[in-house]
């Protein structure tokens, strides 16, 4: 990989009992991950990339989820959608 | 807690290859047609592609996962609805005021939707690749569910409160929402590329969640959880709409240098005309909103400057793309926008389809501390002396009309970026003709295609020409569709009152009589 760009990349998410548990995934595999409230919603930060793995969100939640799903969680993004398969969904800066 | 992953997990194939089959391998090449005569619109703009299937959809949507998902954010939305009509919802909002902006919500977002749903639909059939062409279809679905979610939403409202009722008829008449239609108006009569760049890029990418993430969350901060929980449902899709644009651009930009010159002015106008339409956001937030939730100054910083100039556009940099033309403008206003954007309303509103009142002393606090290096200085004096004319038991409003600027269509009433106590007022000559714009940046706009905007179809220049009801303000506002209560000063209006004698005596809170 060249030069891994530190910019922030951000996702938005609905305040809501499944998506704390996602949150809470989404903070134990991004050590870098700061978290703010606005009411209704939870703004995630991090430098240069954000990981969401399934199986981290499946422990979370106690039951299987699809990446799919995140589809309902999502509120707003900055960021590319570098990867989304079926174990992984990974936001970052390209170049 | 133990978890009950599934060695039992359905076998599904792989996202990825489920993606591809139901979409490219459901394409096909025309037999007994041209490509030219099958996709007629992809050729004039200077646009080239050479390959339609470089175009990559992140999500990998495919159309029974759409329908899954979106049947599960209904049917999330139609529980809060029937929750807030069997509650009685209307009663715990933080004050009837704050319904002034969902009006200019509903008036002027709303049929945005249901435009972005036309044209999305239009793609969908002409755009050449399979993926863009079904990324296109979700979102003409897409668009037109936030329309019906939207008015179904709203409907509640209308039956304890004004102002709900002809908003379809005002947004193809009424003065401030020729703003945001004339912008979508403007980018459906543009090719399918700039469309896609003016829309899904410029509006959604850029700048939509200063629209959007601000007012669902003062939507919850101010009791009302319809409007929360169908701006929460919308926005999910948007998240997905958003990056559409990003695909969009970055396809464009790959495909081919000779496109990089040509998208970049794209970039340059339509972060301008859409930075404009949120002006009218801008009010709303500062100076409608009940309980402030976040300034426009601090949505505008953390939403645009950090995340867009800070984070997107370096990275468009590799493609030789710069951030737009005159966003050293829109920074220098932040200070000020929303103060003015608000004044114009409040100067106007006997004639708008929603009220104003002059600040609350505690607004203005609260104003002063969002904006320390602005309010007190120039915005406070103009506010108290609305407020001792109104205390000696008057109310003034600005009976003449206003010029307006030929791109945006809003009043000249802002002010010179370096200078708040100049209004900044510029002049082109064309065909013989002077054509006013507000701004360097409108001025730009309107001399690079001089001959589509001299066609605007500005509202005061209509009600001049008598093209709106009559020469006097009773007959314009009928034409516009009012009734008597929708208009004008907030304090001592039927809203005003039904809100005070429900909250007086909970015990006999019954809808209004219309």
């Amino acid at each position: 990989m060249s030069d891994i760009t530190t910019r922030q990349v951000g996702i938005d998410l609905q305040e809501s009992d499944d998506n704390r548990a996602i949150i809470d995934a989404i903070r134990e595999d991004n050590p870098d991950l700061t978290v703010r409230r606005l009411p209704g919603l939870v703004k995630v930060q991090c430098p240069g990339r954000i990981v969401v793995n399934r199986e981290t969100v499946e422990d979370k939640l106690g039951r299987d989820w699809e990446t799919g799903e995140f589809q309902l969680a999502i509120v707003s993004c900055a960021g590319n959608f570098s990867e989304w398969d079926d174990d992984q969904i990974i936001v970052s800066w390209e170049h | 807690m133990a978890t009950q992953k599934s060695k039992t997990r359905t076998r599904k194939l792989p996202l990825k290859q489920r993606y591809s089959l139901l979409t490219r391998d459901l394409d096909w090449e025309p037999s007994y047609v041209e490509r030219d005569e099958l996709f007629p619109y992809t050729s004039y703009e200077g646009i080239k592609i050479h390959d339609w299937n470089g175009w990559e959809d992140p999500f990998r949507l495919t159309v029974d996962a759409y329908y899954k998902y979106q049947a599960e954010k209904d049917k999330r939305l139609y529980a809060v609805l029937d929750g807030f009509a069997q509650g009685q919802g209307h009663l715990s909002l933080s004050d009837a005021s704050y319904l002034n902006a969902l009006k200019i919500f509903i008036q002027g977002v709303t049929p945005l939707e249901y435009a972005a749903h036309r044209h999305f639909a239009f793609l969908a059939r002409y755009l050449e690749g399979p993926a863009p062409r079904f990324a296109s279809l979700c979102q003409s679905v897409d668009e037109l569910r936030h329309c019906q979610t939207q008015i179904h939403t709203i409907s509640n409202y209308n039956k304890y409160y004004g102002g709900f009722h002809s908003w379809t008829t005002q947004k193809d008449r009424v003065w401030y929402l020729s703003v945001p239609k004339s912008f979508f108006d403007d980018a459906m009569t543009a090719g399918p590329f700039e469309f896609l760049i003016a829309i899904s890029f410029s509006f959604e990418y850029l700048l939509t969640n200063l629209l959007f993430v601000p007012f669902m969350s003062g939507a919850s901060f101010n009791g009302d959880l319809p409007t929360m929980s169908f701006g929460f449902s919308a926005q999910s899709d948007e998240s997905r709409h958003m990056t559409l644009g990003l695909e969009a651009i970055k396809f464009l930009l790959e495909q081919d240098e000779g496109n990089v010159p040509i998208i970049q002015e794209w970039i340059d106008k339509w972060f301008w005309r859409a930075y404009r339409v949120a002006a009218l956001v801008a009010a709303m937030m500062d100076y409608m909103l009940p309980r402030e939730v976040t300034s426009w100054k601090e949505a505008f910083e953390l939403y645009f400057e950090d995340q867009m100039l800070g984070g997107l556009f370096p990275d468009l940099e590799f493609y030789g793309i710069t951030p737009p033309k005159h966003v050293d403008l829109a920074i220098s206003e932040k200070e000020h926008l929303s103060h003015q954007a608000y004044k114009i309303l409040h100067n106007f509103s006997f004639a708008a389809a929603f009220t104003t009142q002059t600040p609350t002393a505690e607004k203005m606090e609260w104003l002063s501390s969002a904006y320390p290096e602005s309010f007190d200085e120039y915005y406070r004096p103009t506010w108290e002396k609305h407020a001792r004319i109104e205390a000696d038991g008057g109310r003034s409003f600005v009976e003449g009309l206003p010029q307006l600027c030929q791109v945006c269509q809003i009043p000249m009433a802002f002010t010179e970026p370096d200078d708040p106590t100049r209004l900044s007022l510029r002049h082109s000559e064309y065909q013989g003709e002077t054509f006013h714009t507000c701004s360097d940046g409108c001025q730009w706009i309107f001399e690079r295609e001089p001959e589509k905007y001299i066609q605007a179809w500005l509202p005061v220049h209509q009600i001049y020409q008598g093209n709106c009801g009559g020469p006097s303000v009773p007959e314009v506002l009928e034409w516009y569709g009012l009734q008597e209560g929708d208009n004008g000063e907030y304090k001592g209006s039927p809203d005003a009152r039904a809100w005070a004698e429900w909250h007086g005596e909970p015990a006999t809170a019954q809808a209004k009589e219309s």
